[in-house]
């Protein structure tokens, strides 16, 4: 269970919430003397969830790890954004691997800090969901095998958006993108986070943009262990999913509320907590503000694929107990 | 200490006491001898410390040396052919952020068709990566070059990739003096880092460079290059004060003084083209061998020092250009330009490359009747009825 | 003297025809020469016919091809003999040394090594000897036993040594024994046939 959930909200917003907390149970955003990993002057889109999310976790990891880590980014948004020679907005020690290979630059790391009896250095790689689901997937599955002792954080926005929003094998069901016009198919999906906790790693989760303070936790929790640990945050991107600016955190909360995107934890390939949705929502609430489901309304609904996303996610509900009711009251 | 000792133990040996701190490696034909002989090498401690990583692909295996290497440490790993060309994204990564990894190709053919037998199809196909390219011509100059290789790279900021015959050499058992630990420490010092991934100075490694600054780069890359032009004979002279052998250098030259045929080669091709050689010159011919022993850079300047008293240059290649024909030949050419060059296609695939054939040949070369290109030992009835059949 | 002694040696994979020109060479360095072994290379199935090639010369070998033209022949596995071209380049002044229990006769052979010199052509029962002191049927060491008796390129303490450095145990003991078994059988097999040619 997540110590001290916030239930006192602050102008809508779940960032804050801190001045009423002691100090150490304040936000690491609240905090003046974080690492500010990834600083200003990036080029991202404006409301960006991967940027959001990617300064949050990687300032986590600095408070954890005693300022002592360093990052493996793979090439995409993040990557791009962040690095325009001669400026580069990471404050940290990073390197840029290539597409498919960010967990096993970021195994070689280890390997060597290993070797070179630096065991206080600590090692996250990072990357898409293109990076990490398609064309990284055999790196980090090997990285998992090996047990390897590396945080893995996923920045899903279901697409290869930073060459133009394609289609990837974390797109959901029904989506435009580029290379699925008429809508992605309804496949069977490809979670990540269950694929982690097969590998029967330490420490696998799942976290948004919406839950900050949530994600926060769940790196801390995650730099606690050491071995093989998988952080899969959704992130959602204005561009690619053709939502307002200013809508990110709110789309991303209305993923969770919709049973969409589950939220949970797993150690050692065993589900210990999920995060209950208090108010469930039809998923036409998540699809409805998004340019790339417009297709699914308007004069002629498919009323068919809606049901069929509306089955999954019941059926993720089902399957994780995301609205059995809450012990703590 | 010298043993008889086969081609991967002895290039094993010799890389363990180049003290690397990390070794990965995915196993493929002909080079998982080595890897399985520095596994057992790093399990016994003896390497300690040493983390040696089982990885799952080749490409992982070079990302791996990648990571490792950006982090300070040194890195190795080892392949050939299809893993090669698997790992090519990653060898131009790693030669573009200039880290000194070192790796050894066993040379194999490239398929398809599937062929695991030797020839330099692998390691050609990769001469532009920015990779400094050394070739043994003996299991004895393979594991020198080695050593030789981690001091290269290390003083240049380059990768470095030794290349040895696949199985030809890999699986020979013969003579090889292994250097000794006090030697290699002698002419290898630690690795220090021209930038290093250290959270107490973090810097930002990989940039996006755009069109504004990527010439440049590149440009540099080149200069790079040209400059080991410079250090690896330095580093050659070194080694032979050290171990009182010659091995390495850019080019080895066997009795061209004068000669009126040159023939040109890589690899452990050499050592059946000098027993060749000196029967032929026994027989009055006038004819020498230029070993290549570093191909990237190529050593234009050495190469046209040694050919441009030739009256005729036969380059002997271990690979194909499709298409188009030689590839060390079409370097050649571009050294020493007014040269008469006959390019001969051999030992694709493994075929053997028999003195007798080489005899034959070299005869013809000698007395100009050599085509302008040729595959030796050619059999002429069945690409004769092939190209029948398919009009 | 010839500057390089070539052997070709035939037998199947599983029966550790890498290993017997591998030892051979060992023992040749063991005596201060130049030596080489590799084997023809493919996916070694278990039963496929196999080849090694060693070099054993004075001065450093330089070449790398395969042995076309062998001053001395090995058979591991005489159910080879007819069904490869086990005998190619071996010229009428070569050694042949088989690995049988049979007659040459009964190997179909008998016209075949008329062709050779005296003295340079031997049957040994490897496989059997293996067995009977080895308990394991590996001729390969014990032919080289063999090959030094009929050839003298190497001595049979040498290959006695390399043996005993490259096994332990009773795997080692078994094999020297073996191979001195071979030896020994070979010097007199030949001593026979020397007498029986001058009476």
């Amino acid at each position: 269970m997540p110590a001290e959930r916030i239930k006192f909200y602050q102008t809508g917003s779940f960032a804050v919430g801190n001045r009423l907390l002691a100090p150490d149970q304040r936000a690491v955003q609240a905090d003046a003397d974080r690492t500010n990993s990834l600083t200003m002057g990036h080029r991202a889109c404006q409301g960006c969830g991967e940027a959001l999310g990617a300064r949050y976790v990687l300032d986590a990891v600095m408070r954890a790890a005693g300022s002592r880590a360093v990052t493996v980014n793979a090439t995409g948004c993040l990557e791009v954004f962040s690095t325009p020679y001669p400026e580069s907005s990471w404050r940290v020690a990073w390197l840029h691997s290539l597409f498919g290979n960010a967990p096993a630059v970021a195994t070689g790391v280890a390997a060597a800090l290993k070797a070179k009896g630096r065991t206080d250095v600590r090692v996250v790689g990072q990357g898409g969901d293109g990076g990490t689901v398609d064309i990284g997937m055999a790196c980090l599955s090997g990285m998992f095998e090996r047990n390897d002792d590396v945080l893995y954080v996923c920045y899903d926005n279901g697409g290869y958006m930073n060459t133009g929003v394609q289609r990837s094998g974390a797109t959901p069901h029904g989506a435009v993108t580029t290379t699925t016009p008429a809508g992605n198919s309804f496949g069977q999906g490809k979670s990540l986070p269950l694929i982690a906790m097969a590998h029967r790693i330490p420490y696998v989760a799942t976290a948004t943009v919406a839950d900050l303070r949530d994600l926060e936790y769940k790196v801390t929790k995650a730099m606690g262990y050491h071995g093989a640990r998988y952080l899969h945050v959704l992130v959602p991107c204005p561009l690619g999913w053709r939502t307002a600016s200013d809508e990110t955190i709110r789309i991303a909360r209305l993923a969770t509320e919709t049973g969409i995107f589950p939220v949970f934890e797993a150690v050692d390939g065993e589900v210990t907590d999920v995060t209950r949705i208090r108010r469930l929502r039809p998923v036409v609430d998540y699809l409805r503000p998004q340019g790339r489901f417009a297709h699914l309304f308007g004069d002629t609904p498919s009323d068919d694929l809606i049901s069929r996303i509306q089955a999954e996610a019941d059926r993720t509900v089902r399957t994780f107990g995301l609205t059995e009711p809450d012990e703590v009251m | 200490m010298r043993s008889q000792i086969e081609g991967s133990r002895a290039v094993a040996e010799t890389v363990a006491r180049c003290r690397p701190e990390v070794i990965c490696a995915y196993p493929i034909s002909p080079q998982t001898h080595i890897v399985e002989a520095l596994s057992v090498l790093v399990a016994s401690g003896r390497l300690a410390p040493c983390e040696f990583v089982n990885v799952e692909s080749e490409f992982a295996a070079m990302s791996v040396a990648i990571g490792a290497s950006a982090t300070g440490a040194r890195a190795y790993t080892a392949t050939a052919s299809q893993g090669l060309l698997y790992m090519a994204e990653a060898l131009f990564n790693a030669s573009g952020l200039g880290l000194p990894i070192v790796m050894t190709v066993a040379n194999r053919a490239i398929g398809a068709p599937i062929n695991i037998w030797n020839d330099h199809s692998d390691a050609m196909s990769q001469r532009d990566s920015g990779w400094i390219q050394l070739y043994a011509e003996s299991n004895q100059e393979a594991a020198d070059l080695h050593v030789q290789a981690f001091r290269i790279a290390e003083e240049l900021s380059l990768p470095v990739m030794v290349c040895m015959d696949g199985f030809v050499l890999t699986h020979a058992v013969e003579g090889v003096d292994v250097p000794s630990q006090e030697q290699v420490d002698a002419i290898l010092p630690p690795y220090r880092p021209r930038q290093v991934l250290d959270p107490d100075a973090p810097m930002t490694i990989g940039a996006m460079v755009g069109p504004d600054a990527f010439t440049e780069v590149r440009y540099l890359a080149h200069q790079r290059h040209r400059e080991a032009l410079t250090v690896i004979p330095r580093i050659a002279d070194e080694f032979a004060q050290e171990f009182w052998r010659s091995s390495g250098g850019l080019v080895r030259p066997y009795g061209c003084l004068g000669a009126e045929t040159v023939v040109v080669a890589l690899g452990s091709v050499l050592g059946t083209l000098k027993d060749t050689v000196d029967e032929l010159r026994a027989e009055g011919l006038s004819i020498g061998v230029l070993g290549v022993t570093t191909f990237r850079p190529f050593p234009s300047s050495a190469v046209r020092a040694v050919l441009r008293g030739a009256r005729r240059v036969v380059v002997l290649e271990r690979a194909l250009a499709v298409g188009m024909g030689g590839i060390v030949a079409a370097d050649v050419r571009g050294s020493v330009p007014e040269a008469s060059i006959a390019t001969v296609i051999a030992g694709l695939g493994g075929r053997p490359v028999t003195k007798a054939s080489l005899r034959a040949m070299l005869t013809d070369a000698a007395a100009g009747r050599l085509d302008p290109l040729t595959f030796l030992d050619l059999k002429d009835d069945v690409v004769e009825r092939e190209l029948r059949r398919t009009g | 003297m010839t500057a390089v002694f070539e052997i070709r040696i035939h037998g199947r994979g599983g029966q550790g025809v890498v290993t017997t020109a591998e030892l051979l060479s060992v023992a040749a360095f063991t005596e201060g020469r130049h030596a080489q072994a590799f084997p023809t290379f493919g996916s070694e199935r278990t039963g496929a016919p196999v080849v090694g090639f060693c070099r054993i010369g004075d001065r450093p070998i330089r070449t790398h091809e395969p042995v076309a033209e062998p001053d001395a022949l090995i058979v591991q596995d005489a159910t080879l003999i007819h069904h490869i071209d086990v005998f190619g380049g071996l010229g009428d002044d070569g050694y042949l040394l088989i690995n049988t229990s049979c007659s040459l006769a009964e190997l179909g052979l008998d016209a075949f090594v008329r062709r050779f010199r005296p003295g340079r052509v031997l049957t040994v029962p490897a496989t059997e000897l293996a067995l009977t002191h080895l308990g394991r049927p590996l001729p390969g060491a014990v032919l080289l036993g063999a090959f030094a008796a009929l050839t003298g390129q190497v001595r049979p303490e040498s290959v006695v040594a390399v043996v005993r450095e490259r096994f332990t145990g009773q795997v080692a003991e078994g094999n020297v024994a073996a191979v001195r078994a071979a030896y020994d059988l070979a010097r007199a097999t030949l001593e026979e046939a020397a007498h029986a040619l001058t009476d």
